[in-house]
């Protein structure tokens, strides 16, 4: 397909890279490994500062309760890019920007300005995805794949938080 | 061994997330102002078979469940946080690191800014625990846990109502 693939096929086959991957996990090393990404950026940030300054690293509570490392799930998030960048070659899709286009309509073109919008959304969305327990795949994906109670919480303050500042931000436009 | 898994798993769903265009910005501001609802057909299909799949291997005893604990509070406050983020940054933990590999090079900021996330909650997280994880509390529970039903029976009917409304979204053209 010229156009990409539909998402409901996109998410069709996230869900069986889902299951292959609790099932392959399990069965080889014992313990299943659920689909998830933010704790990823735990592990590095504790790998960072653990550079700095190996004492904050282990006397802080929550590095010791995720530890500060290269694991599957960083191997998972440093996998990301390179299957994108793959698809995106093979499709002459690959195009280096700074500012995205509805971001641009809305900002202007300044790269300095979407920068600073990205690092602070960044900021908030993996500050609020650790306090939260995890991301939309994480939470969205594996919890609700799980029917765990506390992924319905969390994908319904994604939505609470998300719709109104959009909607603020860019406005509805069709 | 595990880690090169890892990489592999990931090196596959960047290459579906940036095949099924969830990787681009427009496709979450526009998810988020309800105007182009990509990103959410791509996650009710990922857990129709994520729900199926997964009820179906636990209950054969093939892998068991990796439950996230329910912290009311916490798990809607820390979604909220990351839903403000998520509109500012239009994109997500795990689409991401995809979309800097297509070239959308504003996504480094967004990871930086993870990064720095992450960090901060490390030492935020004192805090929270305090104040806001003995809100609601009710440990690793799940759907079937609280209906009393059996867990394939609760994820069949739940596959089946994202289903319906999958089929909706068709009809009403989204």
């Amino acid at each position: 397909m010229r156009n990409g693939w539909s998402p409901y096929l996109g998410g069709a086959l996230t869900g069986l890279l889902l299951v292959l991957s609790v099932l392959v996990t399990y069965q080889l090393f014992g313990h299943p490994r659920y689909l998830g990404t933010s704790t990823a950026y735990v592990k590095v940030a504790g790998l960072i500062e653990k550079a700095v300054s190996p004492t904050a690293v282990e006397t802080n509570a929550y590095y010791q309760k995720k530890k500060p490392g290269i694991d599957w799930k960083v191997m998972l998030v440093l996998g990301v890019p390179l299957g994108a960048f793959l698809a995106a070659i093979r499709n002459g899709e690959f195009r280096p920007r700074w500012v995205p286009g509805v971001w641009r309509e809305r900002f202007g073109t300044s790269p300095a300005v979407r920068a600073l919008g990205a690092f602070v959304g960044g900021f908030l969305l993996i500050y609020g995805a650790r306090l939260a327990g995890g991301c939309p795949s994480g939470h969205g994906l594996s919890g609700m794949s799980q029917l765990a109670v506390s992924a319905f919480i969390v994908v319904a303050g994604f939505f609470a938080g998300g719709i109104p500042l959009a909607l603020i931000l860019y406005g509805r436009r069709r | 061994m595990e880690l090169l898994i890892g990489l592999i798993t990931g090196i596959i769903w960047g290459y579906i997330f940036q095949r099924a265009r969830i990787v681009r910005f427009e496709k979450h501001a526009g998810l988020l102002t309800l105007t182009d609802l990509t990103v959410l057909k791509f996650l009710l299909s990922g857990v129709v078979v994520g729900a199926l799949g997964i009820q179906l291997l636990t209950t054969l005893g093939l892998a068991p469940y990796h439950l996230k604990p329910t912290f009311v509070a916490a798990n809607f406050v820390g979604g909220v946080i990351y839903g403000l983020g998520w509109a500012l940054l239009g994109y997500c933990p795990g689409t991401m690191p995809g979309a800097v590999g297509e070239g959308s090079l504003d996504g480094l900021f967004g990871i930086l800014g993870g990064l720095c996330g992450a960090m901060a909650y490390a030492h935020t997280y004192p805090f929270w625990k305090e104040k806001l994880f003995g809100i609601g509390a009710y440990g690793k529970i799940s759907l079937p846990m609280l209906l009393h039903l059996p867990p394939l029976l609760v994820g069949a009917i739940f596959a089946g109502l994202l289903l319906a409304f999958i089929v909706f979204l068709e009809k009403m053209g989204w």
